[in-house]
C-alpha cells in the first residue's frame, strides 16, 4: 500500500550482494525504493568499461532489482566523473602526489552530482551498501564505523558533510558480512560477489602505465635516484611508480638495504636512504572535512588512519585553521604519503578527514 | 502507481482476441507442418491458411510470404539474401539506403560492405528525414543491387513516399525493399499496387506476439538463404514453423486492418495535441521528423539543454513510459545517428524524446502526460 508520508529512497546498486541486500532491507522497512547505478568514465570508453560499472554489473543489478521488485535506472555521469575525478587525479600526479580518487568520488560524484539529482528528483535519501553507521544526536549526525570490523568502510565516507549525511542511509551498518549472506538467501538473491578491484576503476584495459603515458607523461619521466647527500646512486623510471618506504626495485649495486625516503618533484629526483631515515610522525592536512568539529575544541587523544587499509594509531590534532590542520602520531610511520587521506576517529566515531599535504619528523630533520 | 504506456513503437501488448486464437496451437494442434501424419497435416493446414489470409489482407500472393522471427530478421533476409545473390549472379554490389534506416537495415548493409565487399551509397534526406527522389533517380545505376528505404521511421515518425520510390526503382531496373515494421501497424498496405519487391514487418507492433514476422518478396527475385536447413519457406528461412506465432500474426493483422480507420482517428487526434502543445509550452523544444506526414501514433522531440535518457527516467518515475529514441535502453547518452543525420547538433540530439501512442491511451492520460513533461523538462534544466 502506498502511504502518503512514505519516504522515497534511491539505493545505489552495484549488482553485488551488499547493495542488493540493502535495497531489499529498505523495501522491508517500508521505504519507496528505486535502484540506480552510475555510468562512470573510463579510458577508451566504448570499448573499455569503467570497472565500477561494466555491462555485466548493470545486468546483474537489473536482475537483482527485478527480484526485489523495484525500478532500476542507469544514470550517465561520465562527463562529471571525468572532470571532477579523473582530471584532478591526473593533475595531482603532475604535482607529484598520489591521490585517493575513491574518496573524492564519494564526496563529489556519489554524494555530489548524484545526490543533487536524487534530491531534485523528489527523493528523501540516498542509500548505499557501505558498512558504516549513522547516529542522530540532536541536530548533529555521527558517522560511526560499521559493526563488522573486517568490513568497516567509514574511511571512504569520511569526506561527507553533515548535509550529505543527513540525506544518507547505510542499511548494512549494523550487519556482519555473514548476516548479509543469510539475508541474500532469505530474499532469494543470487549471491554474486563483485570482485573488489584494487586498481583504479577508470584506467582501462591497457593498465596504469599506459594510462599515465597518455594523460600524465610527466609522471613517467626518468630521473636520478640520489641519497640524502645528493649523490646520484641510480636512475628511476618516473616518480609516480614509487611509494615512500619502498625497498624493492631501486636497482642493483647497493650493499646496504635502501628505501625510498622522499620524492623531490622539482628536481624529479627519488631520494633514498637507510631505514633509519625513514619514518615521520608529523603531517599537515588540507581540504579538511570535520564531521564533528565540536570534538576538536577539547584536545583529546584521537586515532588516525593514514590510508584505507592502514591500522589505527594514536594521534593528536593541532594548529586547526579553516580547512587545514596538523597532526602528530605517537610513533613514526614509514608510509605517511602526501595525497592520501587521513581519517580521524574518536572511538568508533569519525571526527573528520583531510588530505595529507606535507610530512615531517618531530623536531625536524630538514 | 498508475502507469501509462506511451511506447507502442517499441512493442505492444498482445490483444486478448489474438491470444485466444493462438492458445490451441501450443497444446492441441502442436504438429510440425513438415510431418506427413495427421498432426502434421493439421499444422500445415493452419500455416497455409494463415499465409493465404495475410496475402489477401495485404494484396499479394500466398507464395510471396516468408515467415520470419522478427522485423529485423525480415530486413536481414531481404538485404543479405538479395544482395549476395545479385553480386554473385550479376556482379551488382551496391546498396542504396537512407541515412536514417533502422539498425537492422543499416548494420546489415555495413556487414555486406565490410565482409562481402559491397558498397553503400546513402541517399540525401531533407530536414524531416524524407529521401530526395531526384537524388535517388541519379544514384541508381547498373551496379545497384538493392534500394532499401524505411517506410515509416521508428525514431522520427516520418513517412517516405514509398510508392514513388518503387516506381523510380523499377524504371531504373533496381529492386526495392522497405522496412515497414512501424508503417504496417498503422498505414493501409497494398503490396501489388505499391509494387514493393520486398516488404518486412513484425506482429508485436500491432498487438500480436513477439518473435514472429514476415517478409513479403516478389517471387521472381533471386535470393540466398538466411538460415540454411530444411525446406521451410522455400529454403530461404529454414527452421520449424512457429505456428502459434504465425496464427497470432495473422489474427493481429486482421484486427489491425479492420480497426485501423477508427483507431487512427483517435491516435492522430492525441498525437496532434502533443505535437501542438509541447513546442508552445516548452521553450527550446522542437518536433523531430515531419510535423504532419508522420506515423499516426508517433510524436518525437528534442529539448535544448537536457539529456533524453534523464528525461525518460524522470517520466518513468512519474508513471509515464516513453523512449529517448528507439527502444534501446542504454546508459550511454550517445546522440542518435538518425537525429545527427537530420543535421541536428550533438548537444541538441542528445535531448530526444519519443512518445508513441496506442489503443489503451486516453485523452485524459495525454493531458496529464503533457503537464508532467513540461514539469520534468523544467526540473532537468534546473539541475
Amino acid at each position: 500500500m502506498m502511504i502518503d508520508n512514505q519516504k522515497k529512497v534511491v539505493i545505489a546498486m552495484s549488482g553485488g550482494v551488499d547493495s542488493s541486500v540493502a535495497a531489499a532491507l529498505l523495501v522491508e522497512q517500508g521505504y519507496s525504493v528505486t535502484g540506480m547505478m552510475l555510468k562512470l568514465w573510463a579510458d577508451e570508453c566504448g570499448e573499455a568499461e569503467n570497472a565500477c560499472c561494466p555491462p555485466e554489473a548493470i545486468n546483474q543489478a537489473r536482475q537483482m532489482a527485478n527480484i526485489i521488485g523495484i525500478p532500476f535506472y542507469v544514470l550517465d555521469v561520465k562527463n562529471q566523473f571525468k572532470e571532477l575525478i579523473v582530471d584532478s587525479f591526473v593533475n595531482s600526479l603532475i604535482q607529484g602526489i598520489t591521490p585517493n580518487p575513491c574518496y573524492y568520488c564519494n564526496k563529489q560524484v556519489r554524494w555530489g552530482v548524484f545526490l543533487d539529482r536524487v534530491i531534485d528528483s523528489g527523493f528523501d535519501y540516498l542509500a548505499t551498501g557501505h558498512y558504516a553507521r549513522l547516529k542522530q544526536n540532536g541536530s548533529t549526525i555521527s558517522l560511526l564505523k560499521g559493526l563488522d570490523p573486517s568490513k568497516d568502510q567509514s574511511y571512504v565516507l569520511s569526506g561527507l558533510t553533515q548535509k550529505q549525511l543527513s540525506h544518507s542511509l547505510f542499511p548494512l551498518g549494523e550487519m556482519k558480512k555473514t548476516n548479509v549472506r543469510e539475508l541474500a538467501r532469505k530474499y532469494s538473491l543470487p549471491v554474486a560477489e563483485k570482485k573488489d578491484s584494487q586498481d583504479l576503476c577508470f584506467v582501462g584495459e591497457q593498465g596504469y602505465r599506459e594510462f599515465l603515458k597518455k594523460y600524465s607523461p610527466q609522471a613517467l619521466m626518468e630521473g636520478n635516484i640520489v641519497n640524502s647527500e645528493g649523490v646520484i646512486v641510480g636512475r628511476h623510471s618516473g616518480l609516480s611508480g614509487y611509494t615512500i618506504g619502498q625497498r624493492k626495485g631501486l636497482g642493483a649495486g647497493n650493499n646496504d638495504p635502501i628505501y625510498v625516503i622522499e620524492k623531490n618533484i622539482e628536481k624529479n629526483e627519488l631520494v633514498v636512504g637507510p631505514l633509519e631515515k625513514l619514518g615521520n610522525d608529523q603531517f599537515s592536512i588540507v581540504d579538511c572535512n570535520w564531521i564533528r568539529p565540536d570534538f576538536l575544541k577539547n584536545p583529546v587523544q584521537f586515532q588516525v588512519k593514514i590510508r584505507y587499509k592502514a591500522v589505527l594509531v594514536n594521534c593528536s590534532i593541532f594548529d586547526i585553521f579553516e580547512d587545514q590542520a596538523k597532526a602528530i602520531v605517537d610513533h613514526p610511520l614509514r608510509d605517511i604519503t602526501p595525497g592520501q587521506i587521513a581519517v580521524f576517529y574518536l572511538g568508533d566515531e569519525v571526527v573528520g578527514s583531510g588530505m595529507i599535504n606535507s610530512v615531517s619528523k618531530q623536531g625536524g630533520n630538514e | 502507481m498508475d502507469r501509462v504506456y506511451l511506447d507502442y513503437a517499441a512493442t505492444t501488448p498482445v490483444d486478448p482476441r489474438v491470444l485466444q486464437e493462438m492458445l490451441p496451437y501450443f497444446t492441441e494442434n502442436f504438429g510440425n507442418p513438415l510431418s506427413s501424419h495427421y498432426f502434421g497435416q493439421r499444422a500445415e493446414g493452419i500455416l497455409e491458411d494463415c499465409r493465404y489470409r495475410i496475402a489477401k489482407l495485404l494484396n499479394t500472393e500466398s507464395e510471396a510470404i516468408l515467415f520470419t522471427a522478427s522485423g529485423s530478421e525480415g530486413d536481414n533476409l531481404a538485404i543479405r539474401g538479395t544482395v549476395i545473390a545479385a553480386k554473385k549472379d550479376y556482379g551488382k554490389d551496391t546498396i542504396l539506403i537512407s541515412p536514417v534506416e533502422h539498425p537492422a537495415v543499416m548494420n546489415t548493409a555495413k556487414q555486406l560492405r565490410d565482409v562481402y565487399d559491397c558498397k553503400i551509397i546513402e541517399l540525401r534526406i531533407d530536414e524531416y528525414g524524407q529521401i530526395n527522389l531526384d537524388d535517388l533517380r541519379e544514384k541508381i545505376n547498373e551496379k545497384t543491387a538493392l534500394v532499401s528505404i524505411i517506410f515509416g521511421n521508428n525514431e522520427i515518425g516520418t513517412i517516405n513516399p514509398v510508392d514513388e520510390i518503387a516506381k523510380i526503382c523499377h524504371e531504373k531496373g533496381a529492386l526495392f525493399h522497405t522496412d515497414a515494421v512501424q508503417a504496417c501497424a498503422h498505414l493501409p498496405i497494398d503490396i501489388k499496387k505499391s509494387d514493393f519487391d520486398l516488404f518486412s514487418f513484425a506482429a508485436h507492433k500491432f498487438y500480436g506476439p513477439k518473435g514472429v514476422g514476415a517478409l513479403i518478396r516478389n517471387r521472381s527475385i533471386q535470393m540466398v538463404a538466411h538460415t540454411t536447413g530444411g525446406k521451410q519457406e522455400h529454403k530461404l528461412r529454414s527452421g520449424t514453423h512457429n505456428i502459434p506465432g504465425i496464427v497470432g500474426l495473422t489474427k493481429a493483422l486482421e484486427l489491425s486492418i479492420n480497426e485501423q480507420e477508427s483507431e487512427n482517428k483517435k491516435l492522430i487526434h492525441m498525437r496532434d495535441k502533443i505535437l501542438s502543445v509541447v513546442p508552445d509550452e516548452i521553450p527550446g523544444s522542437y518536433i523531430t521528423g515531419n510535423p504532419t506526414n508522420r506515423l499516426p501514433n508517433h510524436a518525437s522531440f528534442v529539448f535544448e539543454g537536457i539529456n533524453g535518457n534523464d528525461l525518460v527516467i524522470m517520466l518513468d518515475m512519474a508513471g509515464f513510459a516513453c523512449s529517448s529514441g528507439s527502444a534501446c535502453k542504454v546508459g550511454d547518452p550517445k546522440p542518435s545517428k538518425v537525429l545527427l543525420a537530420l543535421g541536428l547538433k550533438p548537444e541538441m540530439a542528445i535531448g530526444s524524446l519519443r512518445v508513441t501512442l496506442g489503443k489503451e491511451n486516453t485523452e485524459a492520460q495525454i493531458d496529464r502526460f503533457i503537464d508532467v513533461l513540461i514539469d520534468s523538462v523544467r526540473k532537468l534544466r534546473k539541475i
